[in-house]
């Protein structure tokens, strides 16, 4: 999923302070997983926000709406016939969606509640790391299953570096070596002769230093 | 045991202070209460394992947003205590009810009432 954290609440107030009726827009997706944008989310913003505004003595009207997904046409829709009544929108989506609605309502200043973070997994509840960065060319069937380009420090394909220390990477402790998880589970597998093979040098256009990217697939599109 | 405690609480009761969310506390404020405190089982001893420690997060996360929106953080609190400990239940509801009388009305019932 991707992942997102909650920007402080001071943070949205200063963004909507101008405004008379703010929309909070939360997102059912990902962001609801990772409790920074979902429905629970948006109902403790928009609560916070009319309190704050209301000891400031300010009229601020702030309303609530949750769509299924904030990346979608068909969902985004929903919010055509209502969104000319705000002035402002506050979407708790991830960058996507804050951007996709502002694309659609061209009219309407889109603000983001989230700060985006990564693609990764719910370790434990209230704690995620980072998988993938949609490189564009995927290696993990050569690396175990573990991605060096996410979860190496230096992105390297053929690892360890010299940096690796009883399985940790030297810029954090707490980190593991990615290329240490890759050497162990290719043992485990009985596959570490896999390990010997050197990496070709990667294509790296089709990740984000090609520029911004592109998925168009004629067998689907209508 | 004919124990008296302030008559200024309303009491909500829940099946487990773990059922009590973050939006129920600050709903609370919103709508004018002066203070909220959630009474939870003693820590360890909840019958679902952890609802008075998810409680306590939330109680934790109701404090910072009432700090950072003018409220006040101190108007919520948590007390945990065993359902044989009544004298103890009036003395949070005494010691809570002093607290909210020195800090004084809801400043968001005060600004409501103001622009009624």
């Amino acid at each position: 999923m991707i992942v997102a954290d909650k920007k402080p609440i001071e943070e949205i107030i200063d963004m909507v302070k101008g405004y008379q009726k703010i929309l909070i827009a939360g997102c059912n997706e990902c962001v609801t997983v990772c409790e920074a944008g979902g429905k629970k989310e948006v109902g403790v913003l928009a609560s916070a926000l009319r309190m704050y505004f209301m000891n400031e003595g300010k009229k601020i009207e702030v309303d609530e709406i949750t769509l299924e997904r904030q990346c979608d046409h068909e969902y985004l829709e929903e919010m055509r016939n209502s969104i000319d009544q705000y002035d402002a929108v506050v979407s708790l989506a991830c960058g996507v969606g804050v951007q996709f609605m502002a694309e659609k309502y061209f009219g309407t200043p889109v603000y983001p509640g989230v700060n985006t973070c990564f693609m990764g997994v719910t370790e434990e509840r209230g704690v995620w790391s980072e998988r993938c960065q949609g490189c564009g060319q995927c290696i993990l069937g050569k690396t175990a299953g573990i991605c060096p380009i996410s979860r190496c420090a230096k992105r390297l394909l053929n690892g360890p570096c010299g940096g690796s220390t009883q399985g940790k990477c030297e810029i954090s402790k707490d980190l593991d070596c990615a290329w240490q998880l890759i050497i162990d589970r290719l043992k485990e597998l009985d596959r570490l002769d896999e390990y010997e093979e050197i990496a070709p040098i990667k294509d790296w256009s089709t990740e984000r230093a090609g520029g911004p990217r592109r998925v168009v697939r004629e067998d689907v599109r209508q | 045991m004919r124990l008296r405690y302030p008559d200024t609480i309303r009491i909500i009761r829940v099946p487990c202070t773990g059922k009590v969310d973050l939006i129920h506390i600050l709903r609370a404020f919103e709508k004018g209460a002066d203070g909220v405190y959630v009474v939870g089982c003693m820590e360890g001893d909840c019958r679902f394992d952890n609802g008075n420690l998810r409680a306590r997060k939330r109680v934790a996360q109701a404090q910072a947003i009432l700090d950072k929106v003018g409220v006040g953080g101190e108007r919520v609190k948590m007390f945990n205590l065993s359902s044989g400990e009544g004298p103890r239940f009036a003395e949070y509801a005494v010691e809570m009810t002093e607290k909210i009388e020195e800090m004084g009305p809801n400043p968001i019932k005060i600004a409501m009432q103001k622009a009624a």
